[in-house]
């Protein structure tokens, strides 16, 4: 068990300096800086003495070598156009973000599994057939028109939803509603698939065959079984908690991190935007750590397989 | 097109006449509907010029923001008198060409990565499963955002970016199926017999191993479609004066209350497309995946 997380994790940090090293690459080689910062008609010695100061003369390894540094010192350097720290810049967003994506994922999570469950069980009756259906729909209608579907009936038609802010709670009804609406899709029709293959295994059919409740036969048998699946998708939306908003936030002009990512890229503010990508990085390998560590648990079978 | 024909094949279809028919007599309808949607789609991107009504571009002041049904614009104007039908066929155009050059693109670098992990294992391998790692950790609008603003967005840029869309799962596949299928008989005797790894890998595995790749591609070409017309609304995606379908969303947004049409009739057409990929796309795994049962 412990070479099993130890792998892991030696994995997830491995994950993590790639992601350090892309930002880090493509962010400093594509175009300069000070140029984008200072504007076209600044004087030479100026813009040299904007480059002397942010370290951008230095040759890149160096640069790199002493972002890395920095980094594992919890310096993720001062934004360009605020003087604040990225750090901090990022952070104050994130309550924003987690505002909606939390509530969102709930909702996946309560109404996407259970229907996919119930489907499974009810296999070709009318439910079934409704879920698959909106399931399908509900993952090939992207985000930014759903919301604006939304916005268009509930805000402009109907009048009783605001479109967009985030003074109330109120206000961040639509947003939760537009980014649930796919994952639900996606979970029901995932779990369905699931529940549908466990019930087909011949240890169900030894269950019932000896007795048991359907009921029992469901929830000691199947579910667990069907579990594992699942899981590795519920970890996938809870890693994107801080990355799935960007989009949403840009139609509701909700304050989280999305709208900070796109601000700070449009202005090509890199401490801002490194930092960006590795909390947003660092969630995805965290979630993804702890899904596989939960399948140990989950799936006893899959820690001696998966430890080499 | 093929719609009308299904009824009539399943009276006299015997499975006599080819593989034609063995997939017509077995098409469901709501399939059906799908392949005859994308059919149309593909044939108005290749004639886009010759049904377009008018330019892109031309304006035409008298009647901005006309609503749709009109003799002169059929799906209205925008804000700049611009025939909406027009600009959406010339949209459609640019997003299937996005989608295909990025869905090629992308299942040959990942099938050739995954060759090669196959091929040369041991360090070479490490690097592609690292790599494909990495690519499955960092969400890939955010990658794309990234790379995008920094390097200016170009139709050249766009398409070989989104060219790395879904690649790490290509080379996966790729690397489990080439794996297995140098164990058994048929690679090891062409081998045996001389052939080079190029020609092992490309005239013996790749036929076999074509069908779940095939499958594959169906699951990335609409999830294509979907994030460059994420990028697009964005603003960071295809630019003006050129227009794809995500691009006349972003901008018909900001008439939602004036005119909704702008919005709407691109964003039906994203939905449509991506739901016949989905349901064609399923029916084709049903028929080829061997490891689906």
């Amino acid at each position: 068990m412990i070479s099993f997380v130890l792998t892991r994790l030696l994995r997830a940090i491995i994950t993590i300096l790639a992601v350090v090293t892309f930002a880090f690459v493509v962010l400093r080689m594509s175009g300069d800086p000070a140029q984008v910062m200072l504007g076209p008609d600044v004087p030479q010695d100026v813009i040299d003495a904007f480059r002397k100061a942010w370290g951008l003369d230095q040759p890149v390894w160096v640069q790199y070598l002493a972002y890395l540094k920095s980094i594992f010192t919890g310096d993720f350097g001062v934004s360009m156009r605020d003087k604040a720290s990225a750090l901090d810049l990022v952070l104050e967003r994130v309550p924003a973000t987690l505002q909606l994506t939390i509530p969102a994922l709930i909702l996946k999570l309560v109404i996407g599994i259970p229907a996919g469950i119930y489907a499974a069980l009810h296999r070709q009756s009318f439910a079934d057939r409704g879920v698959i259906l909106l399931a399908i729909l509900g993952f090939t209608i992207p985000s930014f028109v759903m919301g604006l579907i939304l916005v268009l009936v509930f805000s402009i038609i109907l009048g009783v939803l605001p479109s967009g802010g985030q003074d109330t709670w109120v206000h961040g009804i639509l947003p939760t509603i537009t980014m649930s609406i796919g994952g639900i899709g996606i979970l029901a029709r995932f779990s369905r698939s699931a529940m549908i293959e466990v019930m087909g295994q011949p240890f169900i059919r030894t269950a019932s065959a000896k007795g048991l409740k359907w009921r029992d036969v469901v929830w000691s048998h199947a579910l667990p079984n069907a579990a594992v699946p699942i899981v590795t998708i519920v970890g996938f939306m809870v890693g994107s908690l801080i990355a799935g908003a960007v989009v949403v936030e840009s139609i509701f002009s909700w304050p989280g991190i999305g709208r900070l990512l796109i601000v700070s890229v449009s202005n090509r503010d890199l401490a801002v935007v490194q930092c960006i990508l590795l909390v947003i990085a660092a969630t995805m390998v965290v979630s993804n750590l702890i899904v596989d560590l939960l399948y140990g648990w989950l799936d006893p079978r899959l820690r001696s397989r998966a430890a080499h | 097109m093929a719609s009308a024909d299904f009824p009539a094949a399943k009276r006299t279809g015997r499975g006599d006449e080819g593989f034609i028919a063995l997939i017509r007599c077995n098409v469901p309808l709501s399939v059906g509907l799908g392949i005859f949607w994308l059919a149309a789609m593909v044939l108005i991107a290749i004639f886009a010029d010759q049904i377009r009504p008018y330019g892109i571009t031309a304006m035409d002041l008298a009647s901005r923001l006309s609503p749709p049904g009109n003799v002169k614009h059929w799906l209205g104007t925008d804000e700049l008198g611009r025939d909406v039908l027009s600009r959406l066929i010339q949209s459609i155009r640019v997003s299937l060409i996005i989608a295909f050059g990025a869905t090629i693109l992308s299942a040959v670098f990942g099938t050739a990565l995954g060759f090669a992990a196959a091929q040369f294992r041991g360090a070479v391998e490490h690097l592609v499963l690292a790599l494909a790692d990495f690519q499955a950790a960092l969400p890939f609008l955010i990658m794309s955002l990234a790379v995008l603003a920094f390097f200016g967005s170009s139709m050249l840029l766009l398409v070989c970016l989104m060219g790395f869309y879904g690649w790490e799962r290509y080379a996966r596949i790729a690397r489990g199926l080439a794996i297995s299928a140098s164990a058994q008989g048929y690679a090891a005797a062409a081998v045996q017999l001389g052939a080079t790894p190029a020609r092992v890998y490309l005239r013996h595995i790749l036929p076999n191993v074509a069908s779940t790749l095939i499958v594959s591609m169906t699951l990335t070409f609409p999830e294509i479609i979907l994030m460059e017309s994420g990028l697009s609304f964005l603003g960071l995606g295809v630019q003006p004066p050129e227009t794809s379908l995500g691009n006349m969303v972003g901008f018909g947004r900001e008439y939602l209350t004036r005119a909704p049409w702008v919005m709407l009739a691109p964003a039906a057409v994203i939905m449509l497309t991506t739901l016949s990929i989905s349901l064609v796309g399923d029916w084709l795994r049903d028929k080829l995946d061997p490891t689906v049962r």
